[in-house]
């Protein structure tokens, strides 16, 4: 199982390694992380890149590290996705006046405001 | 409700993300397959000169048929260039409605074909070949690489493949104006194949090149080369009266276009790259004619370089050199058709009549006997007296690498310079080897094309190499931008990006803003059954692989096989594991019933059930050079070849590809298909019995 693991990161981490040298840009981190099926918040994505030592200059990240780490939150089944009833929820709550919609205004102030 | 905000972006983000990973994996695929389109042009021209090696002519007919396989894309001496293409013969009806041209062209004409264009009008065969011959004269006087200065025009724009998209370069003029006296264009190659203007692009192309010769600079690209013409379908849509002339006339033109373009002597401009071995002053030198095709059968043996002979009045010839065992890797087997010219020149026809004594002496000598023997002496080195150029101190065969290195490669991140096996031709470089070579020639950077970018240009190698590609919706509506360059005395590029609108399935600005969803959807809909049609050549392959992981036999293998096996048998190096979601539907305890999975892949392909499904797969796989071969062997472009034809070509392939297929195989695959009484198969109709008709992207 783990090896299978490995192997599904490796493919999702070389599609965003655009030199074919086994490194993407620490920027991407959160993308792959996510495209692997988690949902972590941003908070956790810093969490997660403070684990792995990101190399400066320029901020590369191995896959030699990426990898370890990674699997582990795979295999802990971590950043498990948000069921549809709790976002549902979660509009909700920025609805204030119940109306059964946000506007693009408010959604974007609310998402900008952290 | 801060809660619910974080809540709300971890979904998005994650939305997001996954966009971005389909989108990237879209891109993948595409590009793989492209990539390994190309490779099998190669394959097909190794499939070639294994026949010229192995096959001994069991029979004329069979000698013939050969011959015959390797005779296209033969060029013509002047004289009968003349007369083949002769277009003042080539009456225009009055009931023509579309533009005249008339030499020396003017802007007026330009303007009048772009709109003429624009209606979708054609332009009358006559003036097409008129057009060809004046560009042709115009060329041959270019040197081999252009040079264009920006204290003149101020600005240079470049432009990178188009591909026949008509749609893109009336883009780019409508952007950025009309080339005139005070504003230069660099055409970067690949001006046809693929899309289904190339005609078009090329007229417009070569007006411009006439009014402003000055001003508009066509670089050559790989595709401006027979081979892949005969691939891409460039040659399909000329199968008009006459079309053959046209098509003739065009390898007679791409032969000539310039091989480089030198910005203020800082900037270069090639269509692919360079390798570590690539020579600008060489490349200043070579008879860049002489290479109609790059992708020519090498010879066996490399003869040992010799004089280069050339005939009395010192015109340069293209087509078998007169000592016929040149060093070059294109087999010239002239046909023995070629007309004599009028017996008024008796200079003229005296050097025909040796020319075509040796030639046949050469062919009967190359058909016979398939090794190689240098000839002892030159049989007519009595009648023409040999003039030795300064002798090049390099063999054809360099000649020819460093026209393929620069047409074909491609840059790469890692330093060094190896093989292109992706793509079959030239070299993958690094950036070591730009630097070195900048530094060599005291230059800038260097401009390319020659690879779709999803925003139409790319920066690499520390922003030494500048690859601009011009063709948008390359790979389907929604894929990629298209974009130029511009770059004024200071030589710093300011880009301009642009997407064609196609006027079917065409979604709004507004859908694509606010749904990128819908658009990475139809694109990756289009790439996964492109996939999903490679997956379906490959069935019996694929079930060997699979079977080596099924050892009890049950009839599922794990999903990791399953990706692992699938890699292994089409080598795509495509994520399987990100991508299985969309190729896998049904999974029983994380385990695929593989057989079920490939039936199912079938059913899709398949149009006709008596069909046996083997049969049905081995066209798959080969289609592509199946075309090929047809268009090669369908000499006069007329869509049509003879049963017998048709039958020889299926066993030699068959033969070198090793697949077994009987005659009675063939003949009811024949028999399913209509074709005209005569014995004559419509290639067209056949490839329709399958679905397999090439669709134009």
């Amino acid at each position: 199982l783990v090896a299978e693991i490995e192997k599904k990161i490796t493919e999702a981490f070389e599609v965003f390694d655009r030199e074919s040298n086994n490194t993407v840009d620490v920027r991407e981190i959160g993308c792959i992380v996510r495209s692997l099926g988690c949902f972590p918040n941003e908070a956790e994505v810093q969490e997660l890149l403070a684990k792995i030592e990101v190399e400066e200059p320029g901020g590369f990240v191995h896959l030699e590290k990426f990898l370890p780490v990674m699997t582990e939150v795979l295999l802990d089944r971590r950043f498990r996705p948000i069921p549809e009833d709790v976002i549902l929820h979660a509009f909700e709550a920025l609805d204030e006046n119940k109306c059964g919609y946000i506007t693009k205004e408010d959604l974007v102030k609310h998402l900008t405001e952290e | 409700a801060f809660k619910a905000a974080v809540l709300i972006q971890q979904w998005y983000r994650r939305h997001v993300a996954r966009l971005e990973m389909r989108r990237r994996c879209t891109w993948r695929i595409f590009q793989s397959i492209e990539y390994s389109c190309e490779q099998d042009q190669i394959k097909l021209h190794n499939f070639f000169s294994y026949l010229m090696d192995q096959f001994t002519p069991s029979s004329s007919k069979e000698r013939d048929f050969i011959s015959r396989m390797f005779i296209s894309g033969e060029s013509y001496k002047e004289a009968e260039l003349e007369k083949y293409c002769d277009y003042e013969s080539i009456e225009v009806p009055d009931s023509y409605t579309g533009p005249r041209l008339s030499f020396p062209l003017l802007p007026d004409h330009a303007t009048a074909l772009l709109e003429a264009f624009q209606q979708k009008q054609q332009l009358h065969a006559r003036y097409v070949l008129n057009l060809l011959h004046e560009t042709r004269k115009h060329l041959k006087q270019l040197p081999n690489i252009s040079h264009v200065s920006t204290c003149y025009s101020e600005e240079v724009t470049v432009c990178g493949d188009l591909h026949g998209q008509l749609d893109d370069l009336f883009l780019i003029f409508y952007k950025n104006g009309l080339p005139s006296p005070s504003k230069s264009y660099v055409f970067n190659g690949d001006f046809v194949d693929r899309g289904k203007q190339s005609l078009e692009i090329l007229v417009i192309l070569f007006t411009f090149l006439l009014i402003y010769p000055k001003e508009v600079h066509l670089n050559r690209g790989n595709h401006e080369d027979h081979m892949v013409n005969l691939r891409y379908g460039f040659c399909a849509g000329q199968s008009t009266v006459h079309g053959k002339k046209i098509l003739r006339m065009f390898q007679n033109v791409f032969c000539w276009l310039p091989l480089a373009t030198l910005i203020d002597q800082k900037v270069l401009i090639i269509h692919g790259g360079i390798s570590d071995t690539t020579d600008l002053d060489m490349l200043e030198k070579i008879p860049r004619d002489k290479f109609i095709s790059v992708l020519r059968l090498k010879r066996r043996k490399e003869s040992s370089r010799k004089p280069e002979v050339q005939a009395i009045n010192g015109e340069s010839k293209s087509g078998t050199d007169a000592a016929g065992n040149e060093a070059a890797p294109r087999l010239s087997l002239q046909p023995q058709s070629a007309q004599a010219p009028s017996t008024a020149n008796r200079l003229e026809f005296s050097r025909w009549l040796r020319q075509t004594v040796q030639e046949q002496i050469d062919t009967c000598r190359r058909l016979v006997d398939i090794s190689e023997s240098e000839p002892e002496e030159l049989t007519y080195s009595s009648m023409v007296s040999l003039k030795e150029v300064d002798e090049p101190c390099w063999t054809r065969q360099e000649e020819w690498k460093q026209i393929l290195d620069l047409l074909w490669s491609d840059p790469m991140p890692q330093e060094g310079c190896r093989e292109n096996k992706v793509r079959g031709g030239g070299c993958y470089f690094g950036p070591d080897v730009t630097e070195k070579f900048l530094e060599k020639y005291s230059l800038q950077f260097l401009i390319r094309s020659h690879e779709c970018k999803q925003e139409g240009y790319e920066f690499c190698h520390n922003r030494k190499v500048l690859t601009i590609f011009s063709a948008s919706n390359y790979y389907e509506i929604g894929s990629n931008r298209g974009a130029y360059v511009k770059l004024g005395p200071d030589l710093i590029p300011h880009f301009v990006q642009y997407q064609a609108n196609k006027t079917a399935h065409m979604l709004t600005m507004t859908q694509r803003q606010v749904f990128p969803v819908a658009v990475i959807s139809r694109v990756e809909e289009s790439a996964f059954r492109a996939l999903r049609e490679k997956l379906f050549a490959h069935t019996s392959a694929l079930i060997s692989a699979f079977r080596s992981y099924d050892g009890d036999n049950t009839g599922k293998i794990t999903l990791s096989n399953w990706a692992t096996a699938v890699e292994s048998v089409l080598r795509l190096g495509l994520p399987w594991r990100m991508l299985r979601p969309q190729l896998v539907r049904s999974t029983e305890d994380g385990m695929l019933e593989y057989k079920s999975w490939l039936d199912d892949l079938a059913m899709e392909q398949r149009s006709q059930e008596h069909i046996q499904s083997s049969l049905l797969e081995v066209i798959y796989r080969n289609r592509s050079n199946l075309e090929t071969i047809f268009r090669i062997i369908d000499r006069d472009h007329s869509g049509l070849i003879s049963f017998e034809e048709f039958q020889q070509t299926w066993k030699l392939f068959s033969s070198h590809m090793n697949i077994e297929l009987t005659d009675d195989g063939i003949n009811d695959l024949v028999r399913s298909i209509d074709f005209n009484k005569d014995g004559n198969i419509d290639f067209n109709e056949f490839l329709e019995a399958f679905r397999l008709v090439k669709q134009c992207p």
